[in-house]
């Protein structure tokens, strides 16, 4: 068995960190970037230590991978059985998410040495990225599924004020509510979901609500599934509430407004959202209940399904038309979110059927390497060029050499194109589609294509397309030392491309599997013939669009029209929401409920402070000051008392 | 004739209402307090007589006349501190000068 003090090392050392920055924030103002760094490398290498220990050495028994818990505290007990805890959850998932947000983070952290370099809140920054990381880890451990709940609104803090970190600028400001606000949203359907699951498991424990709900014949299954709402049993609103929650953090179609907007904190923190905390929580969460969602509630899993393809499909749309290039990121972060939530919407429990479990798995591995990488690229473009948008770059190339390389080999594996990494995960989450929803592959086949498209056309807008930095070599006015590729921005830069480049070779199969028994994944040549051409037949319309500067591409946009534009507008749906809340809820609910409040609530406490005021006003001038007047009183009012009880009693 | 109850009630009712009518009546707050004083004194001739003509084996009403003088004195002694009080801050101790403290 594992020790269970040296992996709970792993989250409270970046809690150490935070606590340590934050309350010392002004001692360690120039170290605290190293400090903040060394813990969370500290933290990696456990991280690391402890996954080989489980993959290679007790993790498994028999064959299968465990779920193992070193460590549990009773914390809170409502009844017997039903208790919050606080535990250490290891299984094949929760150990690949340790690696992966550890190594994220820790990218993350080098590369902000450089890139937060003379930021005035920079132990601040620190903290908050140790907070993120610390609340990350402490999610993907739980044994609890309050304890998920917990780290989950951790995640959510943290992320609010990182995206908010440049708190001076309205548009960060309005990010971070928003952000905060949709997932929150989101986030109360999740609560309600534990709420459901836990009392129809009698458990809030994963493994016994697990095990009590996908055993057939349960008593507590058979209650769940006898109590009905709207004709749906109580376990399948459960796991759908609980899907709302996932997809709320996961930037799901139709709540993924938030994620575009959330690129308005600083760029390692988008990396740090994008591609290992904050949006893979949600794929963890559905992955963590996953044998709930297969056994139990196959209908909730055609749910994830669908949801998935649109989102992915809807974000890869969008992310063609967007300028901004953090902003065609985020969708593209969307968009292959989708791919994760569908590969696991069109998996089994169990045996062959599971490949797309273990696809998806795979997919969010690969996913954080390469967007980890992306955005970091992106960020030292900004660096270099201090605008975020399309249309000041170009060129770049010949400027940002190790920056163009690692973003090309970024490209290639999210578009999927081989040996890169994104093709091995990516081909296996599109044969599981094809195995078993025909229809979520054929979208999803096109949106591949989509992202290579959208992806190139990023890459050579930035990179080629044009002399217009040529002229102009330094176009900041700054100037200075800090600019160009930096040795400590680069070295995040260089490691992320080698995982991006080398990650698809790992045998995912034979560690990752829903049920823990190892999954053989063939690979199928024939099969991966029709994605990777598409994805080359975009990346070739990329460059035949955008590798010169040319009007094709916006000839192309102005005879697609309508659909151009409404693509540009992100489906307009950002202005559904606010027609919804402006618009109706507003005005049929707010209005009457703020009327309620200003008349009948105000009415009442005003009615009784009037009241005594007026009639104060009326008899004040009883107090006149005159002790002999208040004589007088008292003698009449003695007088008229001694009548009282002589006549009266 | 040997004066009756009765006759020590009429002095001290008459005692009672002459006070009562000096305190309402007079400015002076040294005269006053001597109207309280008179209050007072009538109270005490209360208890020493209904001791007397009804209960002559028991000593409670002379117990609390001693209380009543001792508080009286006491009394007297806080009064005077005010009145001297308030003429140093008013120059005056006419009772109608000082009514700042009013709504």
């Amino acid at each position: 068995m594992p020790n269970a003090a040296v992996i709970a090392l792993i989250p409270l050392l970046p809690l150490a960190g935070f606590l340590l920055l934050g309350i010392f924030k002004n001692t360690f103002r120039n170290s605290s970037g190293i400090i903040g760094t060394i813990l969370l490398l500290a933290s990696a290498f456990i991280a690391i230590y402890v996954a080989y220990g489980y993959f290679f050495d007790y993790g498994k028994v028999n064959g299968v991978y465990q779920k193992l818990i070193p460590f549990q505290h009773v914390w809170l007990v409502f009844s017997k059985g039903v208790s919050i805890d606080m535990g250490i959850m290891l299984d094949p998932i929760s150990v690949i998410m340790i690696v992966v947000v550890t190594f994220v983070s820790l990218m993350v952290h080098i590369y902000s040495l450089g890139y937060m370099k003379g930021e005035k809140r920079f132990s601040t920054y620190y903290a908050f990225l140790g907070l993120f990381t610390f609340s990350m880890l402490g999610l993907v451990l739980s044994s609890n599924i309050f304890q998920i709940y917990i780290f989950w609104e951790g995640v959510g803090v943290s992320s609010f004020l990182l995206i908010g970190f440049h708190y001076d600028r309205p548009s960060a400001v309005a990010a971070c509510k928003k952000a905060f606000i949709v997932t929150r949203f989101a986030d109360l359907g999740f609560l309600i979901g534990i709420l459901i699951l836990s009392y129809s498991a009698g458990t809030l424990d994963f493994n016994t609500l697990i095990q009590r709900l996908t055993t057939p014949g349960s008593p507590e299954l058979q209650n769940a599934v006898a109590s009905s709402f709207l004709g749906i049993s109580a376990v399948a609103w459960g796991v759908v509430l609980v899907f709302i929650g996932g997809a709320g953090k996961s930037a799901m179609f139709p709540l993924h407004i938030w994620l575009p907007d959330a690129m308005e904190g600083p760029t390692p923190v988008s990396a740090l959202i994008h591609a290992a905390t904050m949006v893979v929580a949600g794929v963890f969460l559905v992955a963590r209940l996953f044998p709930v969602f297969a056994i139990t509630v196959p209908g909730g899993l055609n749910i994830v399904a669908w949801v998935g393809v649109i989102s992915a499909l809807l974000a890869a749309v969008i992310a063609c038309t967007q300028t901004d290039i953090k902003r065609v990121l985020a969708y593209s972060t969307m968009s292959q979110i989708g791919f994760m939530m569908f590969g696991l919407g069109v998996a089994t429990y169990g045996g062959e059927g599971s490949l797309g479990y273990t696809a998806s798995m795979f997919h969010l591995f690969t996913h954080a390497m390469f967007k980890a990488l992306l955005f970091l690229g992106a960020g030292s473009v900004i660096h270099y060029i201090h605008s975020n948008e399309m249309k000041d770059m170009g060129g770049l190339r010949k400027h940002l050499p190790i920056t163009h390389i690692t973003f090309l080999i970024a490209c290639l594996a999210i578009a999927g194109i081989p040996p890169f990494a994104g093709f091995f995960s990516k081909e296996e989450i599109l044969l599981a589609a094809y195995e078993n929803n025909p229809a979520v592959y054929w979208i999803a086949l096109f949106t591949s294509g989509l992202t290579a498209f959208y992806m190139f056309r990023l890459y050579f807008r930035i990179f080629w397309n044009g002399p217009s930095l040529a002229a102009s070599p330094s176009p900041s006015k700054g100037g200075g030392a800090h600019h160009g590729e930096s040795f400590i921005m680069m070295l995040p830069l260089i490691i992320l491309a080698i995982g991006a480049a080398a990650a698809g070779f790992i045998p995912f199969g034979k560690f990752v599997s829903s049920d823990g028994t190892p999954l053989e994944t063939k690979f199928h040549l024939q099969f991966s013939i029709l994605p990777v051409a598409l994805g080359l037949a975009g990346i070739l319309l990329a460059i035949w669009l955008y590798k010169k500067q040319s009007t094709r591409a916006g000839k192309i946009a102005a005879s697609l029209g309508k659909l151009y534009k409404t693509a540009y507008h992100k489906f307009y749906i950002d202005e559904i929401y606010l027609f919804i809340t402006k618009k109706v809820l507003f005005n049929l609910v707010g209005r009457p409920a703020a009327w309620f409040d200003k008349n009948v609530v105000d009415g009442m406490v005003n009615l009784t402070g009037n009241t005594t005021a007026a009639i104060s006003e009326r008899i004040k001038k009883l107090q006149s000051g005159k002790i002999q007047q208040y004589a007088i009183y008292f003698l009449v009012a003695v007088i008229g008392l001694a009548l009282i009880f002589i006549y009266v009693f | 004739m040997e004066p009756g109850l009765y006759h020590i009630l009429f002095v001290s009712a008459a005692l009672f209402f002459i006070g009562v009518y000096g305190f309402f009546t007079r400015r002076n707050l040294i005269t006053m307090l001597m109207s309280i004083e008179l209050i007072l004194n009538s109270v005490n001739l209360n208890f020493v007589a209904f001791n007397k003509y009804l209960w002559p084996n028991r000593m409670d009403g002379l117990f609390f006349v001693i209380f009543i003088i001792a508080i009286a004195a006491a009394e007297a002694a806080v009064a005077i501190a005010i009145i001297i009080n308030l003429y140093r801050s008013h120059q005056s101790i006419d009772v109608e000068k000082a009514e700042e403290m009013k709504y």
